[in-house]
């Protein structure tokens, strides 16, 4: 319809503009990935050769499984307490949520290790207080790589829990409660059920989030502990290996894709990604 | 019911969920709120104030041609990448709200992909990219690379806005024969200019705080303050971090009250 040919030029700028500053170098990712150092599948090749490779993978699953429970269980009882408060209340817990969520993720790096360290905060304070002799290892291997990302990912465990807790109508939890149901059975019964969808839409989040993330797990990591991300750059831009590099970004991506497909189906995504209408 | 207890009326969370939560909120602030005593240091590395506290750190932070020129820098940048995300992101909110069908819901989704895909795949791809555009290192390159990231968040925050916007104020601006142009500036924009400033706050954020991006494709010349951070925290753990870290801290808490204020204001 002509009518429509002004909107449809709205969406033209940022269209283009995706397009070719953004589509376009992640489909050459792509290319490279089957095209360097020769044509083919060989780099794919290595996911089932190369020990180097597995064991990134395995490690990257391995941290992502673990940050995304602990991080769904603090979230969890966080969401919960934040549901059931009063309106006042609620206002300054989503503020401990939103405050952490949006401060620099380098910010936050770096104040875990300013506490983490062996001459850090917490080592010095356990020493001078007599509990310790020797400082404790808590940076620069995987404790500090899942201290810090936890912190990272628990505002996002949090946001799409609450949004499901505050659909629960809290009457049903009072009718149990004033049908002699204990609070823990009126809880496991009724509202844990209830709150299902939203534990599942923010493990979908945390755990995708968690495959690709890159900073905290470079700097708390200590280059001992390597994840994906950090393999790749690697690759790329310390071993020239680029075809390699290439194809574990594919990979990634594709896994990332393929547990959102998966999950679609439990997991409304464009509530999830903040769909508008 | 009503009044003092929440949607829980007399069955509030028991002691185990409550100390979950306290336990959870002082893990999320305590570590963050540990930068300022140590940016308040007398010692000459990381540590907390000994004899004194001192501000030194805070006198090299803003006497350093370093850090002040990185600060610019990534100003300049975030403002470059705001204007571009908030342009781009606004009017094509707009078109897909308006066209609503399935093709435009198709777009809507692809312009969210940068928040879905980790930006290292980005990054790597871009780093390619840009060489054979000759974007490598340049304001222009990282301002729009930034810019088409920060799209995702103007595209949420103005869609929002616009599912409570009437559309029939749109055919009625319209059928009396104001143009689009018209009924862009004066009916719709106007409207939605809350939802436009959210989205314009979070892709500024966004692009001051990105670091993978601009780890890949800058060098000498374009030096943003997270490239400074990050090289700092990887070489010397130099205090005047600290200083660093609590004016971005500060920045970010005056921005999210910002932010907090005009969603008052567009709800109220």
């Amino acid at each position: 319809m002509r009518r429509d040919t002004g909107w449809w030029l709205l969406i033209a700028p940022a269209f283009l503009l995706l397009t070719l500053v953004y589509i376009a170098p992640i489909a050459q990712v792509l290319a490279i990935s089957v095209m360097e150092p020769s044509p083919g599948l060989g780099n794919y090749e290595r996911l089932f050769t190369s020990e180097s490779v597995q064991r990134v993978i395995v490690t990257t699953l391995r941290i992502c499984i673990i940050t995304t429970a602990i991080a769904l269980l603090l979230g969890y009882g966080l969401a919960y307490v934040i549901a059931l408060a009063t309106e006042r209340a609620r206002r300054w817990w989503l503020l401990a949520v939103l405050v952490p969520l949006w401060i620099s993720v380098l910010v936050r790096a770096f104040a875990w290790v300013t506490l983490l360290r062996r001459q850090g905060v917490i080592n010095e304070g356990l020493i001078a207080a007599g509990v310790i002799t020797e400082p404790l290892a808590l940076v620069w291997n995987e404790t500090g790589i899942v201290i810090g990302m936890v912190h990272y990912m628990v505002p996002y465990a949090v946001l799409p829990m609450l949004a499901a807790m505050r659909e629960v109508d809290p009457r049903l939890l009072a009718a149990a409660r004033g049908m002699g149901a204990s609070r823990g059975f009126a809880f496991s019964r009724v509202f844990l059920p209830l709150s299902m969808p939203g534990v599942i839409a923010a493990g979908v989040l945390v755990f995708i989030f968690s495959l690709g993330f890159y900073i905290t797990p470079a700097l708390l990591g200590g280059g001992r502990t390597l994840m994906v991300a950090e393999w790749i750059k690697l690759q790329i831009l310390d071993l020239l290996r680029w075809g390699l590099g290439a194809m574990m970004a594919t990979v990634l991506v594709l896994a990332i894709l393929a547990t959102l497909v998966v999950f679609s189906r439990l997991v409304n995504l464009r509530r999830l990604f903040g769909g508008g209408a | 019911m009503n009044g003092g207890h929440g949607p829980g009326g007399g069955h509030g969370p028991g002691p185990f969920a409550r100390g979950i939560a306290w336990a959870t909120a002082l893990y999320l602030l305590l570590p963050l709120s540990i930068v300022l005593p140590v940016s308040l240091t007398d010692q000459r590395f990381l540590s907390l104030p000994k004899h004194d506290i001192s501000w030194q750190y805070y006198h090299n932070l803003f006497t350093s041609p370093l850090w002040l020129d990185a600060m610019a820098q990534s100003f300049w940048i975030a403002c470059a990448a705001t204007a571009i995300a908030v342009i781009c992101g606004t009017l094509c909110a707009i078109g897909c709200w308006r066209l609503a069908r399935r093709s435009t819901e198709v777009i809507r989704a692809l312009m969210l992909l940068p928040l879905i895909i980790p930006s290292i795949v980005y990054a790597i791809g871009l780093y390619r990219y840009f060489a054979w555009a000759g974007l490598l290192d340049t304001f222009l390159g990282v301002a729009l690379a930034h810019g088409v990231t920060g799209i995702p968040y103007v595209i949420v925050t103005v869609s929002t806005a616009l599912a409570a916007f009437d559309p029939r104020l749109e055919q009625a601006s319209r059928g009396m024969g104001a143009s689009l142009r018209q009924t862009l500036a004066w009916v719709i924009l106007p409207r939605i200019m809350p939802g436009i400033v959210s989205g314009g706050i979070f892709a500024f954020i966004h692009s001051w705080d990105e670091l993978l991006i601009v780890l890949f494709i800058a060098s000498r010349n374009v030096y943003t303050l997270p490239r400074r951070i990050w090289n700092g925290i990887n070489e010397n753990l130099d205090p005047t971090m600290a200083a660093v870290a609590v004016l971005l801290i500060g920045m970010t808490l005056a921005l999210l009250l910002l932010d907090m204020a005009l969603r008052r204001r567009r709800e109220g």
